[in-house]
């Protein structure tokens, strides 16, 4: 058994070993936690493949941006998860016939009908990142735009799901202070004149006045 | 030496479990986008192993695009769910029987 096996075995187990804890877990954080040990894992293994800019970047994007995205999301949200876990036990055992049927199906096709020679190792000269590149903005630089469009399209779907205007924000429209007319805020009104009345004995005399004269002054 | 069957294998157990893994949680929605991610991991295994033995960097860049789709599916998918929790209260998938479907 080479070292590269060894170490194939070794992420191998820890992918396998992850994901069934992902999936079996009861606090959906856990579960988060797990997924992100999956991806480091397969980070490793596209590593041994010689895709090492798609392993740093699976650890950068994925690690780094998504699953942050989804620990928010898990934590942000308060949710009852004993409701959650009900009919686990009750789905079990088609859970597991159906992934062992499958997974059996799959692998059966695979050792018996797909062999292909192993291809030498590249040398240290070799820059996977610089090749990627060299396709990537010549062969595929119109798939190129359109990945980053589709991630435009991305910023602006989840902005606008998300944003909700708060009934107790007092914050003010410019554009609706713009509009404002005189008419909106002056009302004219056309009355007799009043003659100011005599102060009345008594402490409270000058507020007595304050109704009529503010009457006068529209 | 590791062979294409060793990525294949390891890449379609890993898709088996995420399908029991969909079944298992069927109510969280969570959990299922997480199965989903897994997935498109194992998907991934499989494009950068044949990428390899073919010695064809088009695998690659095929893997390329699918993660940014992939990131842009789940940053929609989590606004989604945190507007579902939002006007419910609740990511139970029973509960989302608006459309009686």
């Amino acid at each position: 058994m080479t070292f590269e096996l060894v170490l194939f075995y070794l992420f191998g187990a820890i992918l396998l070993g992850g994901a069934l804890a992902m999936i079996s877990v009861r606090n959906p954080v856990h579960a988060a936690l797990f997924l992100v040990l999956c991806f480091v894992a397969a980070a490793a293994l596209w590593l041994l493949a010689e895709a090492e800019f798609l392993g740093i970047v699976l650890v950068l994007v994925y690690v780094g941006a998504v699953m942050v995205l989804f620990l928010f999301v898990v934590m942000m949200l308060d949710i009852n998860l004993a409701k959650l876990r009900e009919g686990f036990t009750e789905y079990l055992p088609v859970g597991i016939v159906v992934a062992l049927a499958m997974a059996t199906v799959l692998v059966l096709v695979i050792t018996r009908y797909i062999t292909m020679d192993v291809p030498e190792r590249a040398g240290p000269e070799y820059a996977n990142t610089e090749a990627l590149g060299a396709i990537l903005y010549t062969e595929y630089v119109y798939p190129f735009e359109i990945a980053a469009v589709i991630l435009l399209v991305a910023i602006i779907a989840a902005i606008s799901l998300t944003m909700r205007k708060r009934p107790d924000n007092k914050s003010i429209d410019p554009g609706k202070q713009m509009a404002v007319s005189r008419e909106g805020r002056v009302r004219m009104v056309t009355m007799a004149s009043e003659k100011k009345k005599a102060p009345r004995r008594g402490g409270q005399g000058s507020g007595a006045d304050a109704p009529g004269s503010k009457d006068e002054s529209k | 030496m590791i062979t294409l069957e060793h990525y294949l294998v390891l890449a379609a157990l890993l898709f088996s479990i995420s399908v029991a893994g969909i079944f298992l949680n069927r109510k969280n929605v969570i959990v299922l986008l997480m199965c989903i991610e897994l997935m498109m991991l194992a998907v991934n295994i499989n494009f950068i192993a044949f990428s390899f033995f073919l010695q064809d960097l088009a695998g690659q860049v095929f893997v390329f695009f699918i993660l940014t789709v992939a990131a842009a599916e789940a940053a929609i998918g989590l606004a989604i769910l945190v507007l579902l929790f939002r006007n419910r209260g609740t990511i139970n998938v029973q509960d989302m029987d608006a459309m009686k479907g």
